[in-house]
């Protein structure tokens, strides 16, 4: 069977559901590190696959970057999400490893009228765990540690506050988030 | 029709997907207000459609789903709202405050600290702090964008100049991480000092203006005020007359029309269980 018709949500309502409740609890709480089930993408974690189905449809640009941009990707985007692929100027999402989504000050950081039309960032990682720079901010009671590739960017990300970019963090079926409002600091 | 001719907790995949990407900005600019393509639900503008789509958008199917309406799960507002999801997403309900994961409420916070894992849901009827000093939107998104909020200290002075103290009771304007001047929905100023540092998360909805903004948990929350008229918190000067609780946020209720009047807790769970309490 081709590919791109399976790895989907088996009962789209809840399983997204559940997903997003996941994303928000990641969102609301930067450096807590979450499971998430129930889809299956080609050559992408499943994390980052539910985290499309959950948020993307065909009114959210998509930009995916380096070695995410693969034929099997696109057809199984274009099947369960129809989400418009786009380059990385006029992304609301983008995916891709941490290197190949550089420089990321090419993507929206919004306005400074409507902050919240910023591009948010589907960061494939490695692994994700509760080590490396600490976070401080809205949502952390009063530190906590993530697994990040690197503080200077996310410190520079921050500086444009209330501006700035949203990243979540994938790794097999774990996900994390870092706001454009948490601090980072080298450990 | 049977109940399960609607998706999941009522509106369409697509609907919802709209809604979570503005609570997902919201959550990631604290107290900013998200536009959002609020839709038609099946009750009128004004009764919480706002709150309803973003509980709608959070629910899971094991979520267990408190509503209140001004601190009580018994009114007409909470009780529709409740029947609405226990139709249209099956989730179990409760009243009691510690056992419900989702909590939508009108004008009121739970006297009962909520936790972690819990999230609340306002209804807000009009989400722009500035929008009785500046009618215009394009004007206030301008004063949100340069930060430029002195006409809401001119609107409490005005109160100080006129009463003597500060006379805002409820909705009272709040400074969320030094940046974005919210209204915390109506509120009585007596619940501001849980806005901040709340260990749950906070979600607005408003309906008919169109707009989703947020609190995570431990942020920051400040009541403007000024240095000589501090922030203070008010209640009425009484215990509730049922469980005689001097700490809760109080109603005062009418008994006859000879003048008679008792003040009870606002929030049913609160007084119930400390009644419990109390006979056991």
């Amino acid at each position: 069977m081709n590919i791109a018709l399976t790895g989907g949500f088996a009962d789209p309502a809840r399983d997204a559901a559940h997903a997003f409740r996941a994303v928000t609890e990641a969102m609301a709480r930067p450096g807590m590190i979450l499971t998430v089930t129930g889809a299956n993408p080609p050559r992408i974690s499943a994390a980052a696959g539910i985290t499309l189905l959950t948020l993307c449809d065909t009114t959210t640009p998509l930009h995916l970057a380096g070695a995410t941009d693969t034929a099997e990707l696109r057809d199984w985007i274009a099947f369960h999400i129809g989400a418009p692929l786009v380059t990385a100027e006029k992304a609301a999402f983008a995916l891709g490893d941490w290197r190949s989504l550089q420089p990321i000050d090419r993507f929206p950081q919004g306005l400074p009228d409507y902050p919240d039309r910023s591009a948010t960032l589907i960061v494939e990682m490695e692994s994700l765990s509760n080590q490396g720079p600490r976070l401080t901010g809205p949502g952390i009671q009063h530190h906590a540690h993530l697994s990040l590739p690197e503080t200077a960017a996310f410190r520079a990300n921050a500086a444009l506050f209330p501006l700035g970019l949203d990243f979540i963090l994938t790794s097999g079926d774990q996900l994390a988030a870092l706001p454009r409002t948490s601090r980072v600091e080298d450990n | 029709m049977t109940d399960q001719a609607y998706n999941f907790a009522y509106l369409d995949e697509q609907t919802k997907r709209m809604i979570r990407r503005a609570i997902l900005k919201a959550l990631a600019i604290p107290g900013y207000q998200v536009p959002f393509a609020s839709r038609e639900m099946p009750m009128p503008y004004g009764w919480g459609t706002g709150g309803v789509q973003v509980t709608a958008a959070c629910l899971t199917p094991e979520d267990r789903l408190k509503v209140i309406d001004q601190g009580s799960d018994d009114t007409t507002n909470a009780v529709s709202i409740r029947k609405f999801f226990q139709r249209t997403a099956g989730v179990a309900i409760t009243e009691k405050t510690a056992e419900a994961t989702l909590i939508q409420t009108r004008h009121r916070i739970p006297e009962t600290a909520l936790t972690q894992g819990q999230i609340l849901v306002y209804q807000v009827p009009i989400p722009e702090p500035l929008r009785f000093i500046e009618p215009r939107e394009t004007e206030t998104r301008k004063m949100h964008e340069l930060e430029e909020y002195g006409l809401m200290h001119v609107k409490l002075y005005e109160d100080i100049a006129r009463h003597g103290q500060i006379a805002t009771s409820y909705a009272y304007p709040v400074r969320v991480e030094g940046r974005y001047v919210m209204d915390p929905s109506p509120i009585p100023k007596f619940d501001n000092p849980k806005l901040g540092g709340n260990a749950a998360i906070q979600l607005f909805g408003a309906g008919r203006e169109q707009r989703i903004y947020a609190l995570p948990p431990y942020t920051d929350v400040v009541s403007l005020d000024f240095d000589d008229h501090p922030f203070t918190a008010t209640k009425a000067d009484h215990g509730c007359n049922i469980c005689g609780s001097i700490h809760s946020y109080l109603d005062e209720v009418i008994t006859d029309d000879q003048g008679g009047r008792i003040f009870v807790c606002s929030d049913t769970d609160f007084c119930a269980e400390r009644q419990q309490g109390t006979a056991a």
